[in-house]
């Protein structure tokens, strides 16, 4: 049981692919991250996943069911938080739960266990416009998590983040990951976080994008400090090479 | 070598003067002493011309007189049935426009073929001047109180519902994303996000257009009626009553005032979250 790519294509302009031919494995409780050049349809792949388009060839597969549409199977933040801004923090988190199928004990208790899965038990009653960025983007992914994903889809979820923020953020998420023991998808355009987070890192080619490469990454420890050995930068110099590359030929492209 | 030692930075001495812009504020206090004398400049203007003799008394009353026409209204009942008669119609014929222009402009907003069909009707007919139909809708609907309730909606119905469409359509792209990934279908998100996303602005718009319901109600008066504060103005006209058509303008801008703080209030409560 896995989320799968089959021959996925995806062109917003007929003749113009965004996205060409994916084939694409990930198992569950997965961590991947996906970089690469502008123009590479990364966004669209999550976007894919989450339901919000569609292929216009081939289909994406979660459990053996083609996705049809967005649904709560699929946990979605993107970079910016979207919380809704009149509900408080609770409020926003307890959004997908708010159907038939949950009692309001039974909501309670999942919002105050997620609450505290994020730490943000004491700002429960707050509105979102007096958290600060990093917790915003919390109550997001909170919110996305309510109703268990199997995948938790990240679109560049720190990147307008300030850089301490950001490292608090990827050990957060990190946490989480551990925690809860979901696949996570998470597209990124810093190589850094991107070998940081990622077990596997996936590199996208553009113009059409395609998966030009498809990396095991094991960092030589946990915490930040990873980020410092010759291991890690070896790893992080090398898909940045990718990615330039790619983003080079982008531009002639565009060019052209 | 790089050092990460570095001198003290020195305090600057004052604070730099600030640069003189466009919509620089004013002080607190300065602002309600503008606000007073905003009122009590005219007011003082007035008393003191009509004081002077250089007017006679028939054109501009002084304020006593204006006070004691008021204080004869008062008592004598007449106020109270032209004002109630006045807020009744606007009640009536705004609260009907309400009732058609924010569920047509939440439609236009949110649902793909109500725009393209509704919006070029709603704006050649909005920039019909609503006074201009009085004639036309006392030959349909005579001089009763239909007529002017129908002139209310007219003048309010098309404004609204285009303010309420432009609202609702402002809602961001993303959050109905968001929504539809944590599971909402379409009439959940229209009534859970696209709805409360919209109150505000809708408020706003209400807030508007109940400035013009009021105006045109006491010109539908001025034309036919019986009773209202517009009526109650012809009426003193005939008699050259100028201190009772300066009283009732009096209460005219008084009842607006309140009506519109009145609105303003509840606009701050319910988006308080997007002040």
């Amino acid at each position: 049981m896995s989320l799968r790519f089959e021959g996925v294509s995806m062109a917003y302009t007929p003749g113009v692919p965004v996205l060409e031919d994916i084939d694409l494995e990930i198992p569950p409780g997965e961590f991947v991250t996906i970089v690469g050049a502008s123009g590479s349809g990364k966004s669209t792949l999550l976007s894919l996943v989450a339901g919000l388009t569609r292929p216009t060839k081939g289909r994406v597969v979660l459990d053996g069911r083609t996705v049809e549409g967005p649904g709560p199977d699929r946990g979605m933040a993107f970079q910016s938080p979207s919380l809704y801004p009149w509900r408080t923090v609770a409020q926003n988190v307890a959004f997908a739960l708010e159907t038939r199928g949950f009692s309001r004990q039974a909501r309670r208790e999942r919002v105050a266990w997620l609450l505290d899965e994020v730490g943000l038990t004491e700002h429960a009653g707050k509105l979102p416009g007096s958290l600060s960025g990093g917790q915003q983007q919390r109550v997001s992914i909170a919110r996305a998590l309510a109703r268990s994903p199997k995948v938790l889809l990240l679109d560049e979820p720190f990147g307008a983040l300030d850089v301490q923020t950001k490292e608090d953020m990827q050990l957060f998420i990190r946490q989480v990951w551990r925690d809860l023991g979901t696949t996570v998808v998470m597209v990124t355009h810093d190589v850094e976080e991107a070998v940081f987070l990622g077990r596997r890192v996936l590199v996208l080619a553009s113009d059409p994008g395609r998966v030009a490469r498809d990396l095991r990454v094991e960092p030589p420890g946990d915490g930040l400090e990873v980020k410092r050995t010759a291991e890690f930068l070896a790893v992080r110099a090398q898909v940045e090479d990718l990615v330039r590359r790619e983003h080079r030929a982008h531009l002639a492209a565009a060019r052209a | 070598m790089v050092s990460v030692e570095s001198p003290p930075v020195e305090r600057a001495a004052s604070p730099a003067p600030r640069v003189r812009l466009l919509k620089t504020g004013v002080s607190r206090r300065t602002a309600w002493v503008l606000r007073i004398a905003s009122v009590a400049v005219p007011f003082a203007v007035w008393w003191a011309v009509s004081g002077s003799g250089v007017v006679p008394d028939r054109f501009l009353p002084a304020p006593p007189q204006v006070w004691a026409a008021f204080t004869d209204m008062a008592a004598s009942g007449d106020l109270r049935n032209d004002l109630l008669a006045s807020l009744g119609r606007i009640g009536a014929g705004f609260g009907l426009a309400i009732l058609v222009s924010v569920p047509l402009g939440f439609l236009m907003g949110t649902v793909g073929w109500a725009q393209p069909l509704f919006e070029p009707i709603i704006g050649i007919l909005r920039y019909l001047p609503a006074s201009a139909f009085i004639p036309l809708l006392i030959i349909w609907l005579g001089i009763g109180e239909t007529s002017k309730i129908a002139l209310l909606v007219l003048g309010v119905v098309f404004f609204n519902t285009l303010m309420t469409a432009d609202v609702v359509r402002q809602v961001p792209r993303r959050l109905l994303d968001v929504s539809a990934t944590l599971g909402a279908g379409r009439a959940r998100v229209a009534a859970r996000v696209v709805f409360p996303h919209s109150l505000p602005g809708i408020l706003d718009a209400l807030r508007v257009n109940a400035a013009v319901a009021y105006n045109l109600v006491v010109v539908a008066e001025l034309i036919a009626a019986t009773s209202g504060l517009g009526y109650r103005i012809t009426r003193a006209q005939r008699f050259l009553q100028t201190d009772k058509i300066f009283a009732i303008l009096i209460v005219i801008g008084l009842i607006g005032l309140t009506i519109d703080v009145t609105l303003r209030v509840v606009r701050s409560r319910v988006g308080r979250w997007s002040a």
